[in-house]
């Protein structure tokens, strides 16, 4: 904001000097407070109750369903403030948008919704607020592990946790019962029965799987992968590490035989699928109830939760599928009033409660543990407590997963190559080295130190 | 040009007319030659997540003629333009000689039916052409279990460019009948007389009169549709969110440098791409537009 | 006055046929009917599926009606749908609509008359560029348009969508066209003798005589701008200045992902009212813009 003042100032020349000054002086020190002073925790959790008291104007750009109820709740408590809610549609768009809003350097909001995925690559170029200064890391001990990692790395913390995925099966209970299958425990029983179910009615899929990007990474996540390893510059690519490979060999067993149905994820084809049998399981993260509750009407009573099949019986290793954060735009121009309103979106008793009331699943451990919330008896799931078997995959997430920090572009051209492995029901090894490849070259054209071992 | 030609008698020497032209000149300098010429020197430059931008002076360039993803986005387009173009102006030149041929019952309501779905908004034109296409629940499944096969996949890679050129046919086929059914009320009524007197019949007059005729507008026709085929974006994109796996990102050249840009950052190379696309893609429209007049000239 | 005889507008509204070689054709007739089946079967399937709920959206035959007839509940929930964004961005595009087709004829109108009417220097320059500029692929051009307009702070404002559509080569080409045989040099010269002005003459004259041209140029322009898709896509990121095109594939998006809810039914019944103005206009408006066409589509 400071360029085009100074230009004016320059115009008018030596009687504008003294603005000029005090211009530069207040950039200073709104940049000092924001990077210089992370010694004084509690001093930056007063500095956001004064931003709080004195109130203001910012903007919140999000897809979450409850936002609205929320801001509305904020506003309420904190009369001063004025949010303006921005409903951006969905994830892919929404990084599209910020990057944009980023790159035009005006235009971007001041708190923004980005996906635990996509966060490394707002933060590597320094779009992003530290939050540390205002003591943001005395809220660590609220949130589950999982996700307090994906938000605290590389030497600061750059948003906090909403939501979180743990990730579990889902099971159609009419179809396992009509064709006499078990529930799996692991995934060499999960091919037996996607088997038996073929046999028994080609029409019909024991999994689908349009091949997308977050459910492989999740799932080489589980398989103990560590594909993306990145250090500032320096990023190590590995997408046939032995995590990788394990993955991917036992999914060709269902890839390579045409067990997978292939109806586009997200479609109404999918939806309607997952109404009428047609998908009999899903491996996904714990906000999924949410989406079939409310979308999939005629699934009601049919679905059961049970937890993420495994490689090892007697070993439960689970991995996180999306879930998203809230962070600060470096841009902002009331960067302690946005950080305060985030602080309180995903923090505060009251907003949580609305955020659960919609069906979303959380990060607070206070609120994973609740009885409330894990004796809470679904009827859309025939009475499962169906939050017992989530929590309980959000303690066995295998920890230390990365991703890259261009993990949307690295998405966004996973459909160009392992996509096409699904497609063609071929190795999905070759899909992945071919991944790798573009990945690499993307990174070095970029500027980092790629290395692939 | 040779509409230029044609001027009547130059009327006054000054700048009056300049005056008239002006206001349209300066949006055109502020939306066309200053990207152009902005792009021009992009394209010189490469940004990188880590180090910025720096002059790399026509690096872009080599790597864009070596970017196996570009060709592949370019043999697709052109393929495309090859059999959907033809394909699209043969259909609307068949419905413009027959509601022009006065045989027909109900011209007028055939002439707007076809014309109307030019008006639907492309992307509406796609959602419902996506909607449609579903072979799980869709009108492609309905349409399969009504013959009892499973043949009708139009999302998959074997069937998606004919799917794609469904739906620019479908939008356009009824634009490009109205060029040509506007040329040919404008051949003049003695031609035909003529004609009937001597003794010619409904083919030869088509072949001897109509053909003819429409030259030009076949031109300018196949010019817009040469153009539109290089542009094509919409139609992938938005059925890409349906079929990610089979539409890949670098689809079309657009495709490509849309992705380039707001996927990957890459603003620099994808303003090559587009440099490179219009240069492309005037080169050829000019080449049809000079065959195009030197053959009417014959 | 023989010229006048000869314009366009004669032409398009002349009832002569042009087949006086035999009586109705039953063969030609049924090739015409699969014509007309192909062009409107979607838009009876849009009709047919904006009366579905969503649930019978999924699980009845797509050509005919099924389930409960929702299509004014449909449209009622369009309408209330996340209060009311739907006629937000229904305002958003006429807006757009009003101000770039409307500028876009303005300035087209007015150049075309230029170059048809008057000698001056430069003209087979600018001739040059504008034929060229019909070639350039107008997305080709999106990604340095948006750099630029982001550099001076345009993007995500009402002016990235309209400044860019008031450019209309095909328009400043179709009345040039259209005016070199339409407003005939002996009538401007006479309103010259009488003392009236170059722009009086235009606004008097010009434009009454060049009516049809304008008004295809105008309907051309009105379909652009309402179909527009690729500019607001890349260049705006407040929903609240969407156009229908892109708060409608938003809609279509909103299926997708972690907090998805699925609205199909919303999305096809305001598809279909997205629809209805610009046919509407189109049908009301026919007899001017065939003409128009035809001197177009036989100069060149």
């Amino acid at each position: 904001m400071s360029t085009p003042v100074r230009h004016r100032a320059r115009a008018v020349a030596a009687l504008a000097v003294g603005a000029l000054v005090s211009v530069s002086l207040a950039a200073c020190s709104s940049s000092s407070s924001s990077s210089g002073s992370s010694s004084d925790a509690s001093a930056g959790a007063a500095s956001l109750d004064a931003a709080l008291a004195a109130g203001g104007e910012i903007t919140y750009w999000t897809w979450t369903p409850s936002a609205k109820d929320q801001v509305a709740a904020f506003e309420k408590a904190y009369p001063k403030v004025k949010v303006n809610l921005v409903d951006t549609g969905g994830a892919g768009d929404n990084n599209t948008k910020l990057q944009n809003a980023i790159k035009a350097g005006s235009g971007a909001p001041d708190v923004v919704q980005i996906e635990y995925q996509s966060l490394p690559q707002f933060v590597l170029p320094g779009n992003l607020l530290d939050l540390t200064p205002y003591g943001i890391g005395d809220l660590q001990s609220k949130y589950s592990a999982s996700t307090w990692g994906a938000v605290a790395q590389n030497k600061g913390i750059w948003a906090l946790p909403q939501d979180s995925g743990p990730m579990v099966m889902f099971y159609n209970k009419t179809v396992f019962d009509k064709y006499g299958l078990t529930v799996p425990t692991t995934w060499d029983e999960y091919i037996a029965q996607a088997k038996k179910l073929h046999a028994a009615d080609p029409t019909k899929f024991f999994a689908n799987d349009p091949g997308d990007a977050g459910y492989t990474t999740s799932m080489i996540w589980q398989a103990g992968g560590h594909p993306f390893v990145a250090d500032g510059q320096n990023v190590k690519i590995n997408l046939q590490d032995s995590g990788s490979t394990k993955w991917a060999d036992m999914w060709n067993q269902l890839n390579e035989a045409g067990l997978l149905g292939a109806i586009p994820g997200w479609s109404d084809q999918w939806f309607q699928g997952l109404g009428d049998g047609t998908i009999a399981t899903l491996v996904t993260g714990g906000w999924m109830p949410g989406v079939l509750e409310a979308s999939v009407p005629s699934g009601s009573g049919q679905w059961r939760v049970a937890p993420m099949p495994t490689y090892d019986a007697n070993n439960l290793v689970t991995a996180e599928n999306g879930g998203s954060s809230e962070a600060v735009v470096k841009q902002s121009a009331n960067p302690a009033l946005a950080a305060a309103f985030l602080r309180w979106l995903n923090s505060d008793p009251e907003s949580i409660k609305i955020f659960l009331a919609s069906g979303g699943f959380p990060s607070t451990t206070a609120d994973l543990e609740s009885s409330d919330f894990l004796n809470k008896e679904s009827a859309y799931f025939g009475g499962q407590k169906i939050n017992q078997v989530i929590v309980d995959s959000s303690k066995h997430v295998a920890s230390g997963w990365q991703y890259l920090p261009w993990q949307s572009y690295a998405n966004s051209i996973f459909s160009d190559t392992v996509g096409k492995s699904f497609l063609n029901h071929t190795d999905i090894n070759e899909g992945l080295k071919a991944w790798q490849e573009q990945n690499v070259s993307y990174g070095q054209e970029q500027g980092f130190t790629v290395s692939t071992n | 040009m040779s509409a230029l030609a044609t001027t009547v008698r130059p009327r006054r020497r000054s700048f009056v007319g300049l005056g008239f032209v002006a206001p349209f000149l300066a949006v055109f300098a502020f939306v066309l030659v200053i990207p152009v010429g902005y792009s021009l020197y992009l394209s010189l430059f490469q940004d990188k997540l880590i180090g910025g931008r720096s002059f790399v002076g026509l690096d872009n360039f080599t790597r864009l003629f070596a970017d196996p993803k570009f060709w592949d986005g370019l043999g697709r387009v052109s393929l495309f333009l090859a059999v959907q173009v033809p394909v699209m102006l043969g259909l609307a030149l068949v419905a413009a000689l027959a509601i022009d041929s006065g045989r027909l019952r109900g011209a007028s309501f055939f002439r707007i039916s076809v014309f109307l779905p030019y008006a639907v908004p492309g992307v509406v034109a796609v959602l419902m052409w996506g909607f449609m296409y579903g072979d799980q629940f869709g009108l492609a499944a309905n349409i399969n279990s009504l013959i009892g096969s499973h043949v009708l996949q139009p999302l998959t890679p074997k069937w998606i460019l004919l799917a794609i050129g469904n739906i620019v046919t479908w939008e356009f086929v009824g634009y490009n009948m109205l060029i040509f059914y506007s040329a040919l009320r404008s051949v003049p009524g003695e031609l035909y007389e003529a004609a009937a007197i001597d003794g010619a019949g409904s083919w030869r007059v088509v072949f001897s009169i109509k053909l003819p005729a429409l030259r030009q507008a076949i031109v300018i026709a196949t010019i817009f549709s040469i153009i539109g085929s290089f542009q094509l974006f919409n139609e992938p994109n938005i059925l890409r969110t349906l079929i990610p796996s089979v539409i890949s990102t670098y689809f079309t050249p657009n495709m490509y440098a849309f992705n380039l840009s707001f996927a990957g950052q890459q603003y620099t190379y994808a303003a090559t791409l587009a440099i490179v696309m219009g240069v492309f893609t005037a080169v050829i429209a000019y080449v049809v537009q000079l065959r195009g007049s030197r053959e009417a000239n014959r | 006055m023989t010229t006048m005889n000869r314009t366009p507008r004669t032409r398009g509204t002349r009832t002569t046929s042009h087949g006086p070689f035999g009586g109705p054709s039953t063969r030609l007739t049924l090739v015409m009917v699969l014509f007309a089946l192909y062009a409107l079967l979607p838009l009876a399937w849009l009709v047919i599926n904006a009366s579905k709920t969503q649930p019978a959206l999924f699980s009845s035959f797509g050509l005919w009606f099924s389930g409960p007839f929702a299509l004014i509940d449909n449209i009622t929930q369009v309408f209330a749908y996340d209060d009311g964004i739907y006629l937000r961005w229904l305002g958003n595009t006429l807006l757009y609509v009003v101000l770039g087709a409307g500028g876009a004829t303005a300035l087209a109108t007015l150049a075309g008359y230029g170059l048809a009417k008057y000698e001056f220097p430069g003209k087979r320059a600018v001739w040059a560029v504008v034929l060229g500029a019909i070639a350039i692929p107008g997305t080709a051009l999106a990604v340095p348009t948006f750099l630029m307009f982001s550099q001076l702070h345009l993007t995500n404002t009402i002016w990235a969508i309209v400044v860019p559509s008031l450019v209309s080569p095909f328009g400043l080409y179709l009345i040039w066209v259209y005016a070199l045989d339409a407003v005939p040099n002996e009538i401007l010269e006479a309103a010259r003798i009488d003392g009236a002005g170059e722009l009086r003459t235009f606004a008097t004259i010009g434009v009454r005589l060049l009516t049809p041209g304008i008004v295809t140029v105008l309907l051309f322009a009105v379909v652009a701008t309402w179909n527009n898709y690729f500019l607001p896509l890349i260049m705006l990121n407040d929903p609240k200045l969407f156009p229908l095109t892109i708060g409608l594939q938003q809609w279509n998006l909103k299926a997708t992902g972690v907090s998805a809810s699925p609205i199909y039914n919303l999305v096809i019944a305001g598809s279909l009212l997205a629809i209805v103005p610009i046919i509407a206009v189109f049908l009301s408006l026919q007899r001017y813009w065939q003409s128009g066409l035809a001197a177009g589509s036989v100069k060149a």
